[in-house]
């Protein structure tokens, strides 16, 4: 090949300007749904094992209605901010495990080969969690109501619910994309996330914050802001509209986004290390 | 030179923590338009190269222009430049080849309208039009590097970097990629650079080839200077009676110095070419050795290697590989 021939290189012919991270969000955006949507299997331990331990408590731990002070008569409705909590954690491990296997395979070289920017980067590959967590959301809400949950918020508390579900779903799903992007290994990931798990038993999720006797557990429950989230998705079955509840809830969701938003970003840039 | 989509490399170093220099001050130059293949064994730094130039991987030392642009300070302008397939086809499983293409040309900016023209094309160039929208998971090797090439060209790069491009893919979709990069090179002007472990691959694509051996560039040139360096062919025979080894090597000493040889043979390089083979069969003839078998080898690129490493390129990336931990150590 000569470099005549290269010289006459004609300029490229297809259109090109810079792509917005806007744009970029979108395209990673539909890439993380899609790769999301296409693996059902996921959604199966975070179907399954919420609502198998909401089972369980609901009809082992119904007694604890009868303490005085007990905010509500169905253990089921109380118990159900513990399970829209636990369906959060999977969807940290679902962006965890995603961008971790993107480091694994090469398809996070091939993305840092385009003018990708890594605010898009984040906020697209949280896009796949967030859905993972409405999904989850619904589904809870739907086994809920059919086996006698009730929402005291009414319909309205749907779209609540369903908001404060991807909202939650998205803060931790920024921390499970800071341990992906620290640790590029999905194995690494799962490792991980029981660890998560101590964070919900710690919490106010099978009994109210002033109902818990053993001092030490009930410090750890009002400092730890799990309990604050459970108690936001809690609210809304069994109080109906708790402004300072959900303000906390919406609160502490935010607090944790940006923590994680923070520590992903460190983490990307470490990670990429091109020029 | 033009170097808007050529190539310069100078003095180029990468360390690694714990570890050897993996490309250890290398120079080169890729004129525009040319193929240019990186020939080594495995861990010899060929990896290690290409994530420098196209921008993955800062260099320890050493500066490097890809498409007239320094691969430190203006890498958004390399990348831009520059189209990359590297060592794993690196796909998503769950997206099909036109979400692929969708995904990428969108990433480099394409117009709507121009994304799903190119991505068309690019998948009907590469073979995969009955296979565009099926699951990447269930792609061949051959198919998956085929569109990783396609993905590669998306946004018309003046350079193309191909790691090991057909490492591990059956001889028909060998061929079909050799086909496809020469196409690209000869009608659009793209400068190639293509790493390999093939010889066989080195010698039918580049225009030109550099050896890389433990990082450094052990020889430069065309395939055809290189063997005429090497020079001359090598006759090896092997004696009907194993007795009579010796002998028959006494008689081949005649015609030039030992080469290696295999179990069964004695080899000579012949000072004077292959025009002195009768010479050497009436020879052997005359000293009532029997010949079982009598073989002529063109000088290779493995020759080459040999010659300027002492190792065969075959195998030796396996030994070092051993020797030292696996020491290519690029990002994952």
């Amino acid at each position: 090949m000569s470099a005549d021939a290269a010289a006459v290189r004609a300029p490229a012919a297809v259109g090109r300007e810079r792509s917005s991270s806007l744009a970029q969000v979108g395209y990673l955006a539909q890439r993380s749904i899609t790769r999301t949507l296409r693996q059902p299997i996921m959604f199966v331990p975070s179907l399954v094992f919420p609502l198998f331990l909401l089972a369980v408590n609901s009809s082992g731990l119904s007694a604890a209605t009868n303490l005085p002070g007990f905010p509500t008569d169905s253990y089921l409705s109380f118990a159900l901010g513990l399970t829209f909590m636990q369906g959060a954690l999977f969807a940290t491990m679902g962006a965890g495990q995603s961008i971790a296997q993107d480091i694994q395979h090469g398809f996070f070289d091939r993305l840092q080969l385009t003018p990708l920017r890594s605010n898009a980067l984040i906020a697209g590959q949280l896009a796949g969690a967030t859905v993972q967590g409405v999904f989850q959301a619904v589904t809870y809400l739907i086994v809920a109501l059919a086996f006698g949950a009730h929402l005291e918020a009414g319909p309205a508390g749907v779209l609540v619910l369903i908001a404060l579900s991807a909202m939650v779903g998205l803060a931790f799903g920024s921390i499970g994309l800071t341990i992906g992007l620290r640790t590029g290994n999905g194995e690494a990931v799962q490792g991980v996330f029981p660890l998560l798990f101590v964070l919900l038993f710690l919490s106010s999720g099978a009994l109210p914050r002033d109902l818990i006797a053993t001092d030490w557990f009930q410090t750890v429950a009002t400092i730890n802001p799990v309990s604050y989230l459970i108690e936001g998705f809690r609210s809304l079955f069994i109080t109906g509209w708790d402004g300072e509840a959900l303000a906390l809830a919406f609160g502490v969701s935010v607090g944790i986004l940006a923590v994680g938003m923070w520590a992903a970003t460190a983490a990307l840039r470490t990670r990429m290390e091109r020029t | 030179m033009r170097t808007d989509n050529g190539i310069e490399v100078e003095d180029l170093v990468r360390e690694f923590k714990k570890g050897p220099r993996a490309v250890d001050g290398i120079d080169l130059t890729v004129a525009p338009g040319e193929i240019y293949g990186f020939l080594g064994p495995n861990g010899a730094g060929k990896s290690t190269t290409v994530h420098m130039l196209t921008t993955l991987l800062p260099p320890t030392a050493g500066t490097a222009r890809v498409a007239g642009h320094d691969i430190v300070k203006e890498g958004p302008a390399v990348r831009d430049a520059i189209g990359v397939a590297l060592q794993e086809a690196a796909l998503d499983q769950f997206l099909t080849a036109r979400e692929h293409m969708r995904l990428q040309a969108g990433m480099h900016g394409l117009t709507k309208a121009d994304a799903q023209r190119r991505g068309d094309e690019l998948i009907a160039r590469v073979g995969l039009s009955d296979a565009a929208d099926r699951k990447v998971g269930g792609y061949s090797g051959g198919m998956r590097r085929r569109l990783d090439l396609a993905l590669a060209l998306v946004h018309e790069p003046a350079i193309l970097f191909l790691d090991e491009p057909t490492t591990g893919l059956d001889v028909q979709s060998r061929t079909a990629l050799w086909d496809e990069v020469q196409r690209l090179a000869s009608s659009n002007g793209v400068t190639v650079f293509l790493t390999t472990q093939y010889l066989e691959e080195a010698d039918a694509l580049a225009d030109r080839v550099g050896i890389i051996d433990t990082g450094r560039i052990v020889a430069e040139g065309t395939p055809d200077a290189l063997k005429a360096e090497i020079g001359r062919p090598t006759v090896e025979a092997a004696p009907a009676d194993e007795a009579d080894r010796e002998r028959m090597r006494t008689v081949l000493s005649r015609f030039g110095a030992e080469a290696p040889a295999g179990p069964d043979g004695v080899a000579v390089r012949l000072d004077e070419g292959t025009h002195e083979l009768a010479e050497v069969v009436r020879a052997l003839d005359a000293e009532n050795l029997t010949i079982a078998n009598l073989e002529i080898h063109a000088p290779t690129l493995d020759d080459v290697f040999l010659a300027k490493t002492g190792r065969r390129l075959e195998g030796a990336g396996d030994e070092e590989a051993q020797a030292t931990g696996e020491h290519e150590a690029v990002p994952a």
